[in-house]
This record gives structure tokens, sequence and C-alpha cells, in this order.
């Protein structure tokens, strides 16, 4: 693959007098899974939709593949009571897709079946998986996902992150994701990016989980994280002793 | 045939609800219910504009209902809600409207022609300009169908389609204004509205797509627009209204058959 799918150079962007994301510097490769996580306000969403044009930046480019096919999935959906809207129809909006690949989307997203199910019918669950499926429509090249699993139980999660490695080992496509879910949100990420209106840190989960910047954001949480994400402890014999360090370093 | 002013009038309302329909749809899907409301206000003033510089009532309204929709638009966000901003912008332009009108003492105009309409006074000409006007929108509406649609459901995910959601927004809001002016000498101002919603949340009750929806409330219009011209010469009412009257009835029909249905 030649050159990132996205890439940001030096975005910043002001909602109002706010100060959303300032000097943000970001690719996301192919067959890659980036995760942006963060506290509630560090910019999380507001990065998404800037990358796909919804918010204009005052500042630095936004440079895309050319061609590049995006499927994003909202953090949350509104449609009017008053709108009539099939499964089907929405995920033929804007364009019109075969009866087969309408099917295949809906299976890989995990609700076949659902085409003719109107969409104010769908469990919040549902509803999610329906905007999966339209984001995979087009087989995109990059897939971004606003809190995706919002509305999904805790096996629900697990599951939805296994598809969306699955969806990513299927299509080739670079993911990029954004969640509060560390946990198993760590498991899933090639590349874990902490926001808090500026990148703080990024890198492989477990390099970021030991960034002093990102245990400042996490504070005690991590522990359990990397507990939960070393599968074998052992390799890891200054775990402990690093942690206090990191704690004692941002502390001042 | 076209001598008979009862089919005059027949055609003036098909007319208009060829582009009310799908128009209609958006306002009640976007929620902009008052918004069209405001605009049809300030077609009052665009009557006074246009008998005091001697210009076409059409051009004059479709002037006044673009100017109003964009001062919203420019206002929106700036520290009023909407519906509040709304509130004062329609009721200053009738209001402005009718002291404008006033000042006109040497033209004798019929106010409540434009309150209220007038289909049963439509000339040939008028038949030409509302459906010029009523199938300009209507082929505005098709060509940027999927495009409106999906900004309806979602901006952001018209944004990552590759649409810009502003321009279909802009499209809709000019749309109602010409609207808005071709259906003024048929329904009047202040049954414009209701010409938009009442068929178009009707055809809510058994659609199962937009696009359904937006047939249905054309049909349902015109049913109501036979109805309503039937009931007005058997009944002696006035036209305009009897044609709302008709729509209400059906809506009201409709949702109780809906709710007996098991």
């Amino acid at each position: 693959m030649s050159g990132p799918l996205i890439e940001a150079k030096d975005i910043s962007v002001k909602i109002g007098d706010r100060r959303i994301l300032d000097h943000i510097e970001l690719a996301i490769n192919a067959k890659e899974i980036v995760t942006v996580v963060g506290p509630n306000g560090s910019g999380k969403s507001t990065l998404l939709r800037t990358l796909i044009g919804a918010i204009k930046p005052d500042r630095g480019k936004i440079r895309r593949k050319p061609e590049l096919k995006i499927g994003y999935v909202p953090q949350k959906l509104h449609i009017d009571p008053t709108l009539p809207m099939t499964v089907r129809r929405f995920l033929n909006l804007p364009r019109k897709h075969d009866q087969s690949t309408i099917d295949l989307a809906l299976q890989r997203a995990g609700i076949p079946g659902r085409a003719g199910d109107a969409m104010s019918a769908l469990s919040g669950g549902q509803f999610q998986r329906a905007l999966m499926a339209r984001a995979l429509l087009d087989t995109p090249d990059l897939l971004m996902l606003d809190e995706a699993a919002q509305g999904l139980d805790q096996t629900g999660v697990a599951d939805f992150y296994k598809q969306i490695e699955d969806i990513r080992n299927q299509l080739g496509c670079g993911v990029l994701m954004v969640s509060h879910d560390l946990h198993v949100v760590m498991r899933a990420a090639d590349r874990v990016i902490c926001l808090n209106q500026h990148i703080c840190c990024q890198g492989h989960p477990e390099v970021v989980t030991t960034d002093p910047a990102y245990r400042a954001l996490f504070g005690t949480d991590t522990d359990e994280v990397l507990a939960l994400f070393r599968h074998d402890p052992h390799q890891h014999p200054h775990h402990e002793t690093e942690s206090e360090t990191d704690e004692k370093e941002t502390s001042t | 045939m076209l001598d008979d002013f009862m089919v005059r009038a027949a055609l003036a309302g098909i007319g208009v609800m060829i582009a009310a329909a799908p128009l209609g749809c958006f306002v009640v899907w976007r929620r902009m219910a008052f918004f069209g409301a405001a605009t049809a206000h300030a077609a009052v003033l665009g009557v006074a504009i246009s008998l005091a510089m001697s210009i076409s009532v059409f051009v004059g309204v479709l002037v006044v209902c673009l100017a109003m929709a964009i001062i919203v638009t420019l206002l929106a966000g700036r520290g009023y809600a909407m519906d509040t901003l709304l509130g004062v912008l329609a009721h200053a332009a009738l209001a402005i409207g009718l002291v404008a009108v006033s000042f006109l003492t040497h033209i004798r105009i019929d106010l409540m022609a434009y309150l209220f309409g007038d289909i049963l006074a439509v000339g040939r000409t008028d038949i030409g300009v509302i459906w010029a006007g009523s199938l300009l929108v209507l082929s505005m509406m098709i060509w940027r169908w999927q495009a409106t649609l999906l900004a309806t459901v979602s901006e952001d995910l018209a944004h990552a389609a590759g649409y810009r959601p502003f321009r279909d927004e802009l499209l809709l809001t000019i749309s109602l204004a010409i609207v808005i002016a071709v259906a003024i000498k048929v329904v009047g101002v202040l049954l414009i509205t209701a010409m938009l919603i009442i068929p178009a949340a009707t055809a809510r009750a058994f659609s199962s797509t937009p696009e359904r929806m937006a047939v249905s409330a054309g049909l349902i219009g015109s049913i109501a627009v036979f109805a309503g011209l039937a009931g007005s010469w058997h009944l002696d009412t006035p036209a305009g209204a009897s044609i709302v009257t008709a729509a209400t009835v059906l809506f009201a029909l409709v949702n109780i058959a809906a709710r007996l249905k098991p």
C-alpha cells in the first residue's frame, strides 16, 4: 500500500470561542485498526467529524487518498418518526444496491435478514448494526466508527470488536474508531491515540498504557486494563514499579 | 373546457399539490413547519411591494420569501431559539406588509384574496405560472432527492458520502419560496402551510418508505382539492378553506382507520 488513506496535517478546530482540537497530526493506513481514546469533551467525535468533512478546521489540511471510500458510523442517529424508513431503504441511501450486496452487508454487520424491517422497529443494538451495515455496503477503504458499541451489552461489545477485526481482515480496510470502552478497545487496536484536545501520546496499546500522559488521563483504571491486555504477565516484570514512577511524574 | 372556472380551479390546485407534496414531506421530516409558515407570512409584504412598484405579484412574493429565508438562515444560532426568531420575523413581516398595503391608497386591493386565496378566480396565465413553478420545484426535488433525503437523516452521513448538505438545504428553502409564490393565489398565505403539511402528515400513516409518502401526499392533496372544490360549489363555502378542511377530514379518517386496524 502506498501512503496513508487519510492524513491530518496540523489541524486545529474551534467551535465558537472554544478550542476543541489543537495541532492534530494523524495518519491512518490500510489494514490498520486505530482507536482514539480520551475523556468526555476531549474532541474525539469532533476529530472524526472533521476527517469526514462535516467540520471545517480553521487551521491545517486533511489529505485523503484519491477516490477514498469512507464508511462512517455516527455516534447516534435520530430519524424523525414522521420519516418512514425501512432498513433496505436506509441502505439504499443515497445509492441503490442490489439485493445480494445488501444481504451480505447485513450479515457482516450481524443482523441478517432484517432488510424489510422499519428502522424505528429496531432495538438500540440492531439500529447500531444497521448503521454499520450501511457503512460496509460500498466495501469502504476506511471505516470510521464513533462510539459504535453504544447500546450493546457486555458480551455484545466484545463480539462487536471481534467483528470489526473480522471485517478488517475480510475487506483489508483501515479502521478508525472512537471509544471510551478502554478494556475491549485495547485488545482490538493496533494503535491507540490518546486525545485531549491535542494528541497526548500514541502507539501500540501496551506502550500507550504505560505512558505518563495516558495515566494522567485515565488514572488508576489503567492497571486493570493492562492486566486484561497482558495475557502473559511474566513477560513484563517491571509493570508495577513502572506505574508508580509514572504516577509520581505526572502528579508533579 | 378551460373556460369553466371550476376546471381552472382544479388544475391550479393540482398544480400546486405536485410540488407541495414532496416539499411538504421534507417540511414535516425536518420539522420546518414553522419556518414554512413564517415564510408564507412574509408573502403579504411581497404583495404590498409588488403593488407599490407595479411589478408582478409572483416576482415580488418570490423575492420577499427568499429574503426572509436568507435572513432566518443568517440569524439562526445567534442567541435566540429558532422558534422565537421565526415568531418575531413572521409576525413582523405580516404586520409590516399590512401597514405597507394601507399606504397604497391609489390601489384598491382585496387583501382577503391574498390571505385566503381565491382559487375560483385563477385565469389561464395563473395556471401557466403555477404549473411552470411547480414543475420546476418538482424536477429540482427529483434531481436532488437522494442527497436531500440523506442530509435529512443525518448531515454527517451526507458529508461522509461526499455531499454538501448546506446546498440541499438552500435548495429546499428556494423551493419553498417558489411554491409559496405560485400558491398564494390559490390557497393564500394562511393556508399554504396547511397544504404542505396536512397531506404529508396524512400519508405518513400508511407509508413505509419516503417515496411512497411523497406520492401518497400528492394523491391525498389532489383528492382534497377535488373534494374541497365540490364542497365549495354545493355548500357555497370559501374554496381555499374548503380544500384545507377536506384535507383535514382525510387526515382524521386515515388516522382513525390506522388505529382500528388490528
